[in-house]
């Protein structure tokens, strides 16, 4: 299913994510065309179950769609998608067809049919139809909840480094279009974890096609009579940053193949982590080659470097994640050190820490 | 694109079976092995342990079973090294026969030397060192001036070596030096000899590193008469074999696990309630830890697959040895710990030699500069 997958949706975002259209959407334009076309192609019910009107991918199967979305900027949800239909179905509830997102960071009261709260940092959430979040019923069980956008009482507009919209919606006494109790083996931060996974494998391909075109640039542009690829100093700076990209690719991978039945908590830890550094190094080594021409808004190096800058930080940044996962390695001591780092694979941590910080 | 070269690849449940054996094996074996002797990670030297490691069967096992090998997948070899590595094993003295020279006779040796070298590698007895460098060729390793010269039936050998780990506790060095004339092509002309290091003529002397120990040396051979079987492989060809080895020598775990001794005694001198610094730090090592083994596993599997994964595994280098090299700075960052040669606690002991360690692990296997001058060569840069 990869390979399909891979050569389909990178055809379709060659096609229709151009830079042009990329940087037409920042600021909140929704991309309507792009969106029906994914729609259509089912590519955002990928996760879903066939029995819930999905395709039943596993996550190692979704990693390309995710990755590629990274590699063109592509200017919408899909990865939030992604991550709801599969919880959604994991739920037992059916798959979305719309314009969907999540909201990770939510404060939420469930009341029966109603939904009380905020939902913060909705990637989209001015444009998308619906909205999958955790609520907390008031005795305290976390819910799967999908919640219409339109039901919003209050909408706080947002943007990302990279103009993409990141807002808040406020709910008073909102309808629920539908509910259900987290499955078990789920932690309520879910839908965080799954988000951390998501901008490690955008971050993976946002870097790959970053190191692409520097190394393009270096072996074009030419200084003191010789293209500047050929200079050492240039050669040690695009070496590093392939190191770095090479392992953010390796990381986001492993996050989605060992998240095979809930979320590897562990494994995405060391992703977000790992990516978030490697976008740092790798951004400011573009920048730093390309000189004053990929400072301009007319080259498109800033919709990647943009896009990595905000990334990193979002579901939760690398000092985050070091905190929760250093707390567990030190929980086990020197010890339970290497048989926790060799028995991850195994067994999907879906909880990083016994006590979340 | 070179960079897709990585992909993700996991430890065949058949290999991951051996885990819990050889982690029961140095729970036996090494108890109480003290972490200021397992600091020493691989260049730690113990004959006895090695002869337990290969009455195990687990010195030389990808090798073939008529020779004393047992034919597994490099899967298998991995798990048995990073677990020994991950305990600061000694396993310095069959470490170059078990990773690189066994290999290297068996894929290049005629059937005779095969029979004749691979069976006491398998049973962790014949050590190994690798002759490359010499005082003025280093990084330009292609620049040799040592000299084997045909005459008759045997080979006339002549020069130095230098930096050559193990030289003193190994019996065979595999050498790389000039057959030929220089050439117009400077990589032509050298050959590959596996020289009995007992040999009249052979002068090893131990050169002493900045904390005193003796690891690595220099060889002197005057007018050494090597027999004609010396030849391993193919005449004039020395540069190819080498080269072909480089992917097994530059992305396995002790390319990132030099330090594994400090980060153990770190964390527990840390403690279990660590402050908000100290979790984050150790978060962030572990992290690249685990990156780090999933991108060495990936040019695993491309080794297993046939291929030659000589840029990946210069990746795995570059980044596991700035791993390797950052952990003695994070400690000194994390704890007033001051580093003790002598006296203080088994923490500030590790610490003092492993930071004098450290600058080693950029050097040795190929430097810092040459590895990011191959990664640069394969984005099409030169």
């Amino acid at each position: 299913m990869r390979e399909i997958f891979e050569t389909t949706i990178e055809r379709l975002f060659a096609d229709l994510a151009t830079p042009a259209y990329v940087m037409g959407c920042e600021g909140g334009e929704w991309p309507a065309d792009l969106w029906a076309v994914l729609e259509k192609s089912g590519f955002t019910l990928a996760g879903v179950s066939e029995a819930l009107g999905g395709a039943e991918a596993s996550w190692a199967d979704m990693y390309v769609l995710v990755r590629a979305a990274g590699r063109f900027s592509v200017p919408a949800p899909m990865g939030e998608a992604l991550l709801a239909n599969w919880l959604l179905s994991k739920s037992g509830l059916e798959g979305r067809a719309g314009a969907l997102s999540i909201a990770a960071n939510a404060n939420l009261v469930l009341d029966g049919e109603r939904v009380n709260g905020t939902a913060y940092s909705v990637p989209w959430g001015r444009n998308v139809e619906e909205v999958v979040a955790i609520a907390n019923s008031s005795t305290g069980v976390p819910h799967v909840v999908l919640l219409s956008r339109s039901a919003a009482s209050e909408l706080t507009l947002s943007l990302n480094v990279a103009g993409e919209p990141r807002d808040d919606l406020g709910f008073t006494s909102a309808q629920v279009l539908a509910q259900a109790p987290l499955p078990n083996g789920f932690e309520a931060n879910v839908l965080e974890l799954g988000g951390a996974m998501l901008r490690a494998a955008q971050t993976a391909g946002a870097l790959h096609a970053l190191l692409d075109m520097t190394a393009n640039y270096a072996g074009e542009r030419k200084q003191f009579g010789k293209t500047i690829g050929s200079f050492q100093a240039i050669q040690q700076q695009l070496a590093v940053f392939a190191e770095q990209a090479a392992a953010a690719g390796i990381a986001a991978e492993a996050a989605f193949v060992e998240s095979r039945c809930g979320l590897a908590a562990l494994t995405i830890a060391a992703a977000k982590i790992s990516t978030a550094e490697a976008a740092s190094v790798g951004a400011g080594f573009a920048h730093s080659v390309h000189g004053a021409i990929g400072f301009t808004e007319e080259y498109p190096l800033h919709l990647l470097t943009r896009r990595l800058w905000a990334w990193r930080s979002e579901f939760g940044s690398a000092s985050l994640w070091s905190q929760r996962l250093g707390v567990r390695v030190c929980q086990g001591g020197s010890e339970g050190y290497w048989p926790l780092l060799t028995g991850h694979g195994q067994q999907s941590l879906t909880r990083l820490v016994s006590d979340p910080v | 694109m070179a960079i897709s070269q990585f992909t993700y690849s996991n430890i065949p449940p058949e290999a991951e079976a051996l885990r819990a054996e050889v982690r029961a094996f140095i729970h036996d074996t090494l108890a109480d092995y003290p972490p200021t002797l397992s600091a020493q990670s691989w260049m730690g030297f113990n004959a006895e342990f090695s002869k337990k490691l290969g009455a195990r069967g687990w010195v030389g096992m990808a090798l073939p079973k008529a020779y004393g090998g047992a034919e597994a997948g490099p899967f298998a070899r991995y798990v048995i090294i990073e677990e020994l590595l991950a305990a600061g094993a000694p396993v310095s003295a069959h470490w170059i026969a078990d990773r690189q020279s066994g290999p290297l006779i068996n894929r290049f040796g005629t059937e005779q030397q095969k029979q004749h070298y691979l069976p006491a590698i398998c049973r962790g007895e014949s050590y190994f060192c690798i002759g490359m460098s010499e005082p003025n060729s280093g990084s330009d390793l292609a620049s040799i001036k040592s000299t084997a010269v045909r005459e008759g039936d045997s080979w006339l050998l002549n020069g130095q070596k230098v930096w050559t780990t193990n030289a003193h506790h190994s019996q065979y060095m595999i050498a790389l030096v000039r057959t030929g004339e220089k050439q117009a092509a400077r990589h032509e002309g050298m050959s590959q000899f596996i020289v009995d290091l007992s040999l009249p003529g052979i002068t090893t002397r131990p050169i002493r590193d900045l904390a005193g120990g003796e690891h690595f040396n220099e060889v002197f051979f005057d007018n050494v008469r090597l027999p004609a079987d010396a030849l391993i492989g193919t005449e004039g060809k020395g540069w190819d074999q080498v080269t072909a080895e480089l992917a097994f020598e530059r992305s396995g775990p002790e390319r990132f696990l030099s330090c594994m001794a400090l980060l153990k005694t770190l964390i527990d001198a840390l403690g279990k309630t660590p402050n908000a610094l100290q979790t984050r730090e150790i978060g962030r090592l572990s992290a690249k830890l685990l990156t780090l083994r999933n991108m060495s596993l990936s040019v695993t599997a491309q080794l297993a697959a046939g291929e030659h994964p000589a840029w990946a595994a210069s990746c795995v280098k570059d980044l596991g040895n700035a791993f390797e090299q950052e952990i003695p700075e994070v400690a000194q960052l994390l704890l007033e710990t001051e580093p003790r040669q002598d006296g203080g606690s088994e923490h500030a002991r590790v610490l003092a030699y492993l930071t004098q360690m450290a600058p080693s692990f950029s050097l040795r296997g190929g430097t810092r500069e040459i590895l990011r001058g191959i990664i640069a060569r394969g984005l099409g840069l030169r």
